[in-house]
């Protein structure tokens, strides 16, 4: 089957000159909910404005469900809903006329049962005639999340979904995503939050200065995230590790006087307490010791400042 | 064809207008019946009559004509510069409608509501003088093409702007010029040589000239040197649109 989204050796230049995307390859895969993680600037907007139809690109090629972006654009965009990053709405408009504009905009029949069902799910149904300028910034998101979705689009954009969003909206927006996802929908999120990506991907893509820098499961990413490390400074430098300690796969320093011993949440390796246990038992002494944590937060961090 | 698409889009502009009827329908009313205190009381009273019409019922082609422009410029100009202004046009570009049809949809929002306007000065019109329309066929067509084409042209205007002053640039500087000097309140036989031949550079000259011929079955230019420049302008704009949406410029970054 086709991926939801192909994007192969995209890049772009602005007309400024910035280099915003450096041959970027990413395939989205049908049903699933893909972050898009990065730091600001990185060019996720960039990305998503491109495979939308907002932005030019300069290279490469896209298609969604098989349909090249340009020369199939119809298909390909009927497909795609899009909630930006900007606060951007028709202030004059009421509520329920923005969804029904963008419904047929997006080449749908009137549905007046479908927009009442959007705006009740989004908590707007009282809202439904009032003028858009009237809403509060949060109102006015849930606006644009129900223009999105108002031609029940088979992908969906959420660019920056939390950002300047209350609590409340957030627990209803991401329950409404688990929903979408549900019922077939694909979803590719950006965000700065690692959090974000975290609690509700997939998947997970890393993208910095243009370039995705690790793509992988979000399980694949919990594990390094759970992963801990506990290093002993040996008082006297070990020609190997004793036979005693196989079972721990402890890793030797080159000189001898560090042990590194890593464990994760989830692994079947016997705990800090036996090894030390066990040392004491094997003899051997150390002058000190420390723990470290890598989270996602530190992953990320290295990844991006690697690619710098 | 996404039909859809461009009905939604034109509901929205004509609503729009519903919306902000009293300045769209009520001020070129009044400004219609100023001149025509100012222009066909106060001036006429001292010409006679131009090509054996009297004065108050010549200025009335040419009037309409005015607003046609202004409007016909300033709505398709404003349609397409408000969304790009606060950033609602990224649903426009994401949504799978072609460069025809957004035409379609704003252009013929915003010639539909000029050439409503120009049939109620039409109607304000007849109240101050008394009215035959020689060619009601001619007369009408005339209304029609002249919405398309300048609504073609103030959308051209409103992807160019970059900001409200070149929104209100272009047709303070040009087209209100051209207008007055377009023969709307004269014959340009009235005029001396060498400011006749500057004026058969407007194109206005040529659709008040024709629309007048409509009215009355005199004109300053043939009928049919009035519709070849009306559809040369026409395509141009066409032309222009079709580079635009080619190119993304202005639209696209
Ligand atoms: N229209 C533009 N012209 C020039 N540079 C731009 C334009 N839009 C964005 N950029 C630059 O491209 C980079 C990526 O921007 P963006 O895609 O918005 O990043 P992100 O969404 O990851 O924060 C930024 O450095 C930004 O300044
Ligand atoms: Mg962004």
């Amino acid at each position: 089957m086709q991926p939801a989204i192909a994007i192969s050796g995209v890049s772009k230049t602005y007309a400024s000159g910035f280099n915003a995307l450096k041959s970027v390859d990413l395939d989205i895969k049908h049903g699933e909910i893909f972050a898009l993680l990065g730091p600001n600037g990185a060019g996720k907007t960039t990305l998503i404005s491109i495979v939308c139809g907002i932005v030019n690109r300069s290279s490469g090629t896209v298609s969604v469900n098989g349909n090249d972006i340009d020369r199939d654009y119809r298909m390909a965009r009927s497909l795609i809903g899009l909630v930006p990053q900007e606060l951007t709405v028709e202030s004059f408009e009421t509520v329920r006329s923005a969804l029904t504009f963008s419904r047929g905009l997006f080449g749908k029949p009137a549905n007046p049962a479908l927009i009442e069902q959007i705006l009740k799910d989004l908590s707007l149904w009282d809202k439904r005639d009032a003028k858009i300028i009237t809403l509060s910034g949060g109102m006015k998101r849930r606006v644009m999340i129900g223009k999105a979705l108002a031609h029940e689009p088979k992908i969906l954009f959420l660019d920056e979904p939390s950002a300047g969003v209350d609590v409340e909206l957030r627990q209803d927006m991401w329950a409404m995503v688990r929903r979408l996802r549900e019922s077939g929908v694909t979803i590719i999120l950006t965000t700065h939050y690692i959090e974000e990506a975290e609690e509700m991907a997939d998947r997970v893509g890393v993208i910095n200065r243009g370039e995705i820098v690790l793509v992988e499961n979000k399980e694949e990413l919990m594990r390094k995230l759970g992963r801990k490390q506990l290093r002993l400074e040996l008082r006297h430098p070990l020609d190997a590790v004793p036979q005693a300690l196989a079972g721990y796969g402890l890793e030797l320093s080159a000189d001898g006087g560090t042990l590194t011993y890593t464990y994760d949440n989830q692994s079947e390796r016997p705990g800090v307490a036996s090894l030390l246990r066990d040392l004491v038992t094997e003899g051997i002494a150390f002058r000190d010791l420390d723990t470290l944590n890598s989270s996602l937060e530190e992953i990320f961090v290295n990844l991006v400042r690697k690619a710098s | 064809m996404n039909r859809h698409a461009i009905w939604a889009i034109y509901r929205v502009e004509m609503a729009r207008t519903v919306r902000t009827l009293l300045q769209s329908v009520v001020s070129p009313v009044i400004s219609t019946s100023l001149y025509f205190v100012v222009f066909g009381a106060a001036i006429g009273s001292r010409i006679d009559q131009i090509d054996g019409v009297s004065y108050g019922a010549f200025i009335v082609p040419g009037l309409i004509m005015l607003s046609l422009l202004t409007q016909s410029i300033s709505n398709a100009s404003f349609g397409i510069y408000f969304p790009k202004f606060v950033g609602t046009i990224y649903e426009l570009l994401s949504a799978p409608v072609s460069y025809l049809e957004i035409v379609i949809a704003y252009v013929g929002a915003a010639a539909t509501k000029s050439t409503a306007i120009g049939l109620i000065i039409l109607a304000t019109s007849s109240l101050f003088v008394p009215l035959h329309i020689e060619h009601p066929f001619w007369m009408l067509a005339f209304l029609i093409l002249t919405a398309v084409t300048f609504s073609l042209f103030g959308f051209i205007i409103g992807i160019w702007a970059g900001t409200f002053e070149q929104l209100q640039l272009v047709p303070l500087l040009i087209v209100t010029p051209l207008t007055f000097l377009g023969g709307s309140f004269y014959s340009i036989d009235m005029l001396p040589g060498i400011w006749r031949t500057i004026t058969l550079f407007s194109p206005v000259v040529y659709l008040v000239s024709g629309f007048r011929w409509a009215f009355f079955g005199k004109a300053d230019v043939s009928l049919g040197l009035s519709l070849g420049m009306t559809l040369a302008f026409l395509f141009a704009c066409v032309a222009v649109i079709a580079w635009i949406f080619r190119t993304g410029y202005r639209l696209r970054t």
